[in-house]
């Protein structure tokens, strides 16, 4: 059984197989992550929220712009992110943001939503086909850094717990067979 | 709770106590609360700060969003916390219970994770509060196998006390009647979820009532117990429960200490050395390191219970009377620091439930399903000895599923706001056996400036710690009896799921360093002879009878149930029996 395959049962198991967490991460992390410089501009932090509100956009809830996503993205890949990482995150953002100028001759940000999810669409699929060739040793895809943290922001934040799951600080009692219909939201589990 | 509880080391003047009680977590707590009800004055010695009920509890109420990093820890943490850092124990919120690696190092012969909580309650805090009873299947293995030393103690002789245990501290659980894994005090059980029952009763069917899967044993309470409430489902008990809904020092075994007016509690104090009388063959007191300033100071007692954690306890015991045995206190038998023992775990199998999509859980239960051993019992013979239990649970997909190879969107949001498939999973845990090569020492080894090994005595200095004592240095591993057992382990458990209709079951072993089940024990084992062991059946130092070793380092063989519980009720025992001694003023 390969690494990947174990990670996937923890993760499972844990429910936490992030990037910069903490499965396995033990070797090849660096430390120098504490810089006084912040490691994006704010035209970066825009285009991040531009990416996760793509990824997990507005339906009957807000989208993930909503909740600053942005600056999330840019406050864990700051503090949690190895200098690896962080080089990879970095270079992939730009990457997007050149690419997509060259393709469509208009930012990402003022961009339609068509458009936008097109694009992401593509570099969504590059990121699942690099996975499926990769090592166990090779950093991981900077997209799938993104959608991670777009998808542990969003949930995590006070607008995606609690308009898009449903959240029960206290629930008080445990029902192991609480009835389910089709459509009902999900818990946002703590 | 007087101002004078909480002593000023400095300052004080009280420097003589009736018992000493080395460390303020599981097996700590118990013992200064059994030894103050029974009259006695006790010091509590704590090597960490002060953590108190429900005050020091930070994070416990504050809701996900109000973390900084959705849980994950930073770079500075990685740096600081390596070793939590090899297992799922390093979360944002839990960062604080963990000691800090730098001021606090060991030395890894073989690879050894050593989870450690320098604060009051120690890992009474952060424990995984599963509680099971050994029983003579376990007591009586190693006589009947050749394996290490006989236990001096039977399950009769410790039946009783586990009784006073469970109904003080809480456990919950269903009783099963099982000779192997004996019923006891419970609180009502908790429920398994609408596809454990169905999985529970497909493993009794095909197994003809040979193997069960019920609900976890827990030291969480389902009824209020005085001054407690009962558990409120929020699954965050390691951050400290404000409700006091499951076991720890703080909420259980401290107050009840404190209530008789009869304790003590020095915080920020390492104890560096018990006080040994040579004339008299027993030990006169402790001396305490402060963490502050480096200064030391004596207290003395009748009695002292050590209970610092398996290892620590050991670690003092080698410090202590070197002028008299210069492997240290309880060192004669030889066996002093060897026969580590732990479970092993890390390792299971997992896989989807079709069906029961009309049915979802309410309630975060901080409990899963247990499946007790089944190997070499009843007829069952194995390649190997002994045997292992399961825990594990099943429940419906939510938003933390993987995401890497999904798509991006409205579909993929959709799908993370609704639960997903059932699946389930399940962590065997496993018997290690007393070997004496498993073992730790202080590490004499010389070290240069750029950390390694030397001997030359003009280059190389000891490691030391942040205060400039000695640190361990572990060599233990997994022996071949444990590498066989780790494949019947995965096996069993994916042929089980499979004969219960589990689909897509995977195997997965990501292997075990020794430590890594947080389950460590021995090194100070009990035993009939003193020429073999440590300590004999009250928990004695056989070289100093006024001192009792009752945490995890006393274990004699390691049975594959979570120990805790046990620890506790040895603990329980030797302090009864210490109090008897002294009225009979034979300590």
């Amino acid at each position: 059984m390969d690494r990947r395959t174990i990670i996937k049962q923890i993760s499972i198991l844990t429910g936490a197989a992030f990037v910069g967490g903490q499965i396995f991460m033990q070797s090849g992390c660096k430390t120098d992550g504490q810089t006084t410089k912040a490691l994006l501009t704010n035209d970066q932090i825009a285009l991040l929220d531009e990416i996760g509100e793509t990824i997990l956009p507005q339906t009957d809830s807000p989208g993930a712009k909503s909740t600053n996503i942005g600056a999330f993205m840019h406050k864990i890949v700051t503090d949690c992110y190895s200098t690896e990482e962080q080089k990879i995150f970095i270079e992939g953002l730009e990457n997007i943001k050149q690419s997509f100028e060259t393709k469509y001759s208009t930012s990402f940000i003022s961009a339609n939503e068509d458009q936008k999810t097109a694009f992401l669409n593509e570099v969504n699929t590059e990121a699942i086909a690099y996975r499926k060739a990769k090592k166990y040793e090779d950093p991981e895809h900077y997209f799938v850094m993104m959608k991670q943290l777009t998808i542990l922001g969003y949930f995590s934040s006070e607008i995606g717990a609690t308009k898009a799951l449903n959240y029960i600080a206290v629930p008080g009692k445990y029902d192991g067979s609480y009835p389910y219909k089709k459509g009902d939201k999900a818990w946002a589990s703590s | 709770m007087t101002d004078t509880t909480y002593l000023n080391i400095k300052s004080t003047k009280l420097h003589t106590y009736d018992a000493i009680v080395v460390g303020s977590g599981i097996s700590g707590g118990w013992a200064a609360k059994e030894l103050t009800e029974k009259g006695l004055k006790v010091l509590l010695i704590e090597r960490g700060q002060r953590h108190d009920h429900v005050k020091d509890y930070k994070t416990a109420s504050q809701d996900p969003w109000e973390f900084g990093h959705g849980g994950m820890t930073t770079q500075a943490q990685k740096s600081d916390y390596p070793v939590i850092h090899r297992g799922w124990a390093a979360q944002e919120a839990v960062m604080d219970a963990w000691v800090n690696e730098k001021d606090c190092p060991y030395s890894e012969i073989k690879p050894f994770t050593w989870w450690r909580s320098y604060r009051m309650g120690g890992r009474s805090v952060i424990w995984g509060r599963q509680s099971y009873r050994l029983s003579d299947l376990d007591f009586e293995a190693n006589a009947k196998e050749g394996i290490g030393v006989d236990w001096p103690i039977r399950y009769k002789d410790l039946a009783p006390w586990y009784d006073v245990v469970e109904k003080f501290i809480g456990v919950s659980g269903i009783k099963q009647g099982l000779a192997h894994l004996p019923d006891g005090q419970f609180q009502p059980g908790m429920d398994l979820n609408i596809v454990e029952k169905e999985i529970a009763k497909k493993i009794g069917t095909h197994y003809k009532n040979s193997r069960h899967l019920f609900i976890g044993r827990v030291a969480n309470l389902t009824s209020d117990l005085p001054g407690r409430s009962k558990c409120q489902y929020r699954n965050r008990c390691w951050e400290g429960c404000p409700y006091g809904g499951y076991f720890s020092t703080q909420s259980s075994t401290l107050p009840a200490a404190l209530a008789t007016g009869n304790l003590h509690i020095v915080t920020g104090a390492i104890a560096k050395q018990i006080l040994y009388d040579k004339d008299n063959k027993k030990a006169t007191g402790v001396e305490i390191l402060d963490t502050e300033d480096n200064k030391t100071y004596e207290f003395k007692s009748k009695i002292i219970f050590v209970c610092a954690s398996a290892l620590n306890s050991t670690w003092l015991m080698m410090n202590s009377a070197t002028d008299v045995w210069p492997e240290g206190l309880g060192s004669s038998s030889g066996e002093l620091g060897h026969n580590v023992m732990d479970h092993h775990y890390n390792l299971g199998a997992s896989g989807k439930m079709d069906g029961f999509e009309e049915f979802y859980t309410y309630g975060r239960r901080p409990n899963g399903f247990y499946i007790p051993r089944f190997v070499n019992l009843n007829g069952d013979k194995r390649s190997y000895l002994r045997g292992f239990g399961y825990q594990g649970s099943a429940s419906r997909e939510e938003w933390q599923r993987d995401v890497a190879e999904l798509g991006i969107g409205v579909d993929l949001k959709n799908m993370l706001t609704t639960p997903g498939q059932w699946q389930i999973g399940s962590t065997g845990f496993g018997e290690i056996l007393p070997h004496h090569d498993n073992k730790i020492m202080l590490d004499q080894r010389l070290y240069d400036k750029d950390g390694n090994i030397t001997t030359d005595t003009n280059l190389g200095k000891q490691k030391t710690d942040k205060w400039g004592l000695p640190i361990l240095a572990m060599d233990a591993e997994l022996r071949e009896n444990e590498l066989n057992m780790r494949k019947d382990i995965v096996e069993e458990m994916k042929q089980m799921f499979e004969n219960a209709g589990v689909k897509d079951v995977n195997i997965w072993d990501a292997g075990h360093n020794m430590g890594h089940g947080i389950h460590e024990m021995g090194t100070a084992r009990m035993g009939l002879d003193p020429k073999t062991s440590v300590l004999n059946g009250w928990n004695q130092v056989w070289d100093a009878s006024n001192v009792f070793v009752t945490d995890g380092a006393c274990m004699t063989s390691s049975a594959c149930q979570n120990p805790s519980l046990t620890y506790m009720a040895l603990t329980a025992r030797a302090a009864d029996y210490a109090v008897s001694e002294l009225k009979k003023q034979n300590l």
